[in-house]
């Protein structure tokens, strides 16, 4: 009991101070998920349509895969994209292993299906009601696509925000491809990790604390600013 | 409208459309030509709007074939863009009303300044240039059925297939699109048009086809068909029989 208080009230000073080590942590935490959803998202989206647009033998197993992947275990995606980095994979001259670089890529991984999984789904629905007035005015597949993902856009936003919940919460992926490199690689869920286990609770609280309210203000922007444009729109 | 080649005549030859062994249309022939507005009659399930999906092309028959046997129906460009559809439920994408007019413009390639003149133009003849910067699907059921012609209306287009248009509009509501469809049937525009509202397809027909389980049971005249129609299926209907 005694340790979570003691524990809270440090966690408050050192946000209070923004200590430069709580600092950096948060800001690659940001910078690496933020990335990896903007890569994520420009895969993800088109490829969610493309898969309700288009009709194909196979299809439907695509989606049972894509589906399943949502799911993917992170320390199994770290594994494999450590693989390939490491100095004698296919991807080890590009030295991203131990880097950002590399975290971005796992966290791409696993953020890409959630991404197109979702929106695979949303843009289904719309297509649902769009398509024979799009096909009446003779657009093309692509403009179809294009025109889809712009009118679908605040429901595709919680397919992009249920990716970056994933990027900044996983701890599985990163730790194994970063290394949690104090001053390079360390993000919040590693070091939350590695504090714990050596019982420097306070850092490990104070980063929960504000991985905690950056997922929760992240959210919480996103639905206001969403929900106020869908009124304006009457979508 | 400015002179161009037509896609005129459309025929359609010894078309049927099955979906799971049930035949919906059958064996229909016709030409639809330049001319007065054509209203398609019929009770529900006589397969007026597949009729009409038919000819635009969204369905592709079973059996038979649909032509565009006008010069300029070798062009894909124009075979695409020289025919329009409103449907009954309108289906409006999330932008303002401005945009919505213009998506189809820009399509067509048209520069920004002459998509502007040409939907601003087809905004003020329905009546909505007012409304132009609201979202368009916060605008009522007949201020949104009114943005759909005025989208088809912007296109100029060489013919205009509409389903049901009015279907679920009030009486003010469906007057002002029947003063619309009218307006751009006399702009040179081929209207035809699909409604079970016997009083608008007084208003509205040159001529009349009469669908009933399918198939063609006349075409005629309207100022003959609404007091003399050639077939039973049809007398049936104008004296309010429950046929089907």
């Amino acid at each position: 009991m005694n340790t979570i208080s003691d524990a809270f009230l440090l966690s408050l000073q050192m946000m209070l101070h923004l200590e430069p080590e709580l600092l950096r942590i948060v800001g690659l935490s940001l910078r690496v998920s933020l990335t990896a959803v903007v890569i994520g998202s420009l895969i993800g989206l088109p490829l969610g349509a493309l898969l309700a647009l288009t009709r194909f033998p196979g299809r439907n197993a695509c989606i049972v895969v894509l589906n399943a992947c949502m799911g993917l275990p992170p320390v199994v995606v770290g594994l494999i994209v450590y693989l390939l980095l490491s100095r004698s994979g296919p991807l080890g001259p590009l030295g991203w292993l131990f880097s950002p670089a590399g975290m971005v890529m796992a966290q791409v991984v696993l953020i890409t299906p959630i991404v197109a999984a979702l929106s695979r789904q949303t843009v289904a629905d719309l297509w649902i009601e769009y398509e024979e007035q799009l096909r009446s005015l003779g657009l093309t597949p692509l403009k179809a696509i294009i025109t889809l993902l712009w009118d679908g856009r605040f429901s595709l936003s919680t397919a992009v925000l249920a990716g970056f919940g994933r990027a900044i919460a996983e701890v599985g992926a990163i730790i194994i491809v970063g290394g949690n490199i104090a001053g390079y690689t360390r993000t919040m869920t590693t070091a939350i990790s590695l504090e714990t286990s050596r019982g420097d609770l306070a850092l490990a609280m104070a980063l929960g604390i504000v991985l905690l309210a950056i997922a929760i203000g992240i959210n919480a922007t996103a639905t206001t600013l969403g929900n106020a444009a869908r009124r304006r729109q009457g979508a | 409208m400015h002179a161009r080649t037509s896609l005129l005549p459309l025929r359609l030859d010894d078309v049927s459309y099955r979906i799971d062994g049930q035949e919906l249309i059958r064996n229909i022939t016709l030409d639809f030509d330049a001319g007065a507005p054509t209203l398609v009659l019929g009770p529900n399930g006589a397969g007026k709007s597949l009729l009409l999906r038919l000819c635009h092309g969204l369905i592709r028959p079973s059996t038979g074939r649909v032509q565009w046997q006008g010069a300029a129906a070798q062009n894909p460009e124009t075979l695409r863009f020289g025919q329009a559809m409103v449907f009954q439920k309108p289906v409006l994408l999330r932008r303002s009303v401005l945009a919505n007019v213009i998506f189809p413009l820009h399509l067509r390639g048209l520069d920004k300044a002459t998509q502007m003149a040409k939907a601003m133009a087809a905004l003020e003849r329905v009546g909505l240039a007012a409304l132009a910067d609201r979202p368009a699907r916060v605008l009522s059921g007949g201020e949104q059925q009114r943005l759909a012609l005025a989208r088809a209306w912007a296109l100029e287009p060489q013919i205009l297939f509409l389903d049901e248009p009015a279907a679920a509009l009030d009486p003010s509501a469906t007057r002002q699109v029947e003063a619309i469809i009218d307006s751009i049937g006399r702009g040179g525009t081929k209207i035809v048009m699909t409604t079970h509202d016997l009083g608008q397809a007084r208003r509205l027909a040159g001529e009349v086809i009469f669908l009933h389980r399918g198939a063609v049971a006349e075409r005629t005249a309207a100022d003959r068909f609404f007091d003399n129609p050639q077939s039973e299926a049809a007398a049936a209907f104008l004296r309010g029989d429950l046929t089907w």
